[in-house]
């Protein structure tokens, strides 16, 4: 366990294999709540702190049920079954605790339950930083990390999109190509800049 | 039998799921890099969809209004769980090229999408054919994509080399071309769709 280690995974999962850049997580939302800034960024800051959450959870999930109990097959079904969990319980207490709060995250808590950004980190992290069903030195302190770096890497990418989707708004765009179909090509273009971090080495 | 090949064929033109109901985008993008790739990442998915809306459909008056959507996900959860390891067990190869796509099938919207929309309220013969039609409209839908990708990245198609000389561009290949052909294949139906109406 080391500092460029941290290093390592924050550069990979913030820009080289950036969330929805190329590992195509989360695009369904990506897509669609990217027209405006404020609820971009909403969303991502939701994002953010679930995959974090979720993060941690499915580690511990993970190391202390699956693997002493041989059940590492059930992965998918356990991570998926305790993030819903966990999604619908914030939600439960964001709306008992603070209703400003709760107005402001509230709508898209109940959307990132089947963001596949949140259940691709948990199944990277386990495919990640165990090896042969064992966790290898830094294990837990690496896939938090990794995370929050996903969550930063979204965060990145909702708001530059929606930057970019707010100004188009007043431009002339080919009307076959309105919302979707140019939303995507943006993407592409901008998918295209970020795979010149590719060149980073260690 | 007429209405149920209607039911079929709704989800391959009508309503797929990729082009017209933009659902199911992450897998569809992630693993159109060649033909054999998509049709497996296809046949995957209606395998679950298949047995999902089966389940749901039979199970709708069992489930409680209010936790429905987690019991949807177990559901859902463990077909993808019978997938992984069959694919596991006999397409090692498959498996390795998919990765994480596989287990992801249980957040491909398109499953949730259909439990939802359809199977929870219709009878189970006509969600089976709901399913299986929804699973070749996506099925389709990647062949369209990883071929054109396959072709135009790496000048092959399903492995074999078409054009001799033919110079494949690399970026197709690369996540950006999958998100520029996507965006240019809707632009592209939107302009079929206008033209009809």
């Amino acid at each position: 366990m080391s500092a460029s280690q941290f290093l390592t995974i924050f550069i990979s999962a913030v820009f080289i294999y950036n969330v929805i850049f190329s590992r195509f997580l989360g695009l369904c939302s990506f897509i669609a709540i990217s027209k405006e800034t404020k609820p971009a960024l909403a969303m991502s800051l939701s994002v953010m702190f679930v995959t974090t959450m979720s993060s941690i959870i499915t580690w511990l999930i993970y190391q202390f049920l699956l693997i002493p109990f041989g059940l590492t097959f059930l992965r998918t079904i356990s991570f998926i079954l305790v993030i819903a969990t966990f999604v619908q319980f914030v939600e439960m207490v964001l709306r008992k605790i603070s209703p400003p709060m709760y107005r402001f995250f509230g709508i898209y808590l109940p959307l990132i339950t089947v963001n596949c950004a949140v259940l691709g980190v948990a199944v990277l992290n386990s495919d990640m930083f165990f090896a042969n069903n064992k966790a290898i030195p830094g294990s837990f302190l690496y896939s938090v990390f990794q995370g929050i770096c996903v969550g930063l890497g979204y965060t990145l990418a909702m708001l530059l999109m929606s930057g970019i989707r707010e100004r188009l708004d007043l431009c002339n765009v080919p009307k076959a190509l309105k919302d979707f179909p140019l939303a995507f090509i943006i993407a592409s273009l901008m998918g295209l800049s970020f795979m010149g971090f590719n060149g980073f080495r260690f | 039998m007429k209405k149920y090949f209607k039911e079929f064929l709704r989800g391959i033109i009508k309503e797929n799921p990729t082009f017209v109901l933009v659902l199911g985008l992450c897998p569809t993008l992630a693993v159109s890099v060649s033909v054999i790739n998509g049709i497996g990442m296809g046949i995957a998915a209606t395998f679950v969809l298949l047995g999902s809306n089966i389940i749901i459909s039979s199970l709708k008056n069992i489930i409680p209004d209010r936790i429905r959507i987690p019991c949807f996900i177990v559901v859902i959860a463990t077909f993808v769980t019978i997938n992984e390891l069959v694919m596991k067990a006999y397409s090692p190869a498959l498996d390795r090229a998919l990765g994480i796509y596989v287990p992801l099938i249980v957040v491909n919207c398109i499953v949730l999408g259909r439990a939802e929309a359809y199977a929870q309220k219709a009878t189970v013969i006509n969600s089976l054919f709901d399913g299986l039609g929804m699973g070749v409209g996506f099925t389709l839908a990647l062949i369209l994509i990883s071929g054109i990708r396959e072709f135009l990245g790496a000048g092959r198609l399903l492995g074999h080399t078409l054009i001799k000389g033919f110079q494949p561009a690399f970026m197709f290949g690369m996540p950006s071309g999958a998100l520029l052909v996507i965006g240019l294949l809707l632009g592209f139906f939107n302009i079929l769709k206008n033209r009809k109406t």
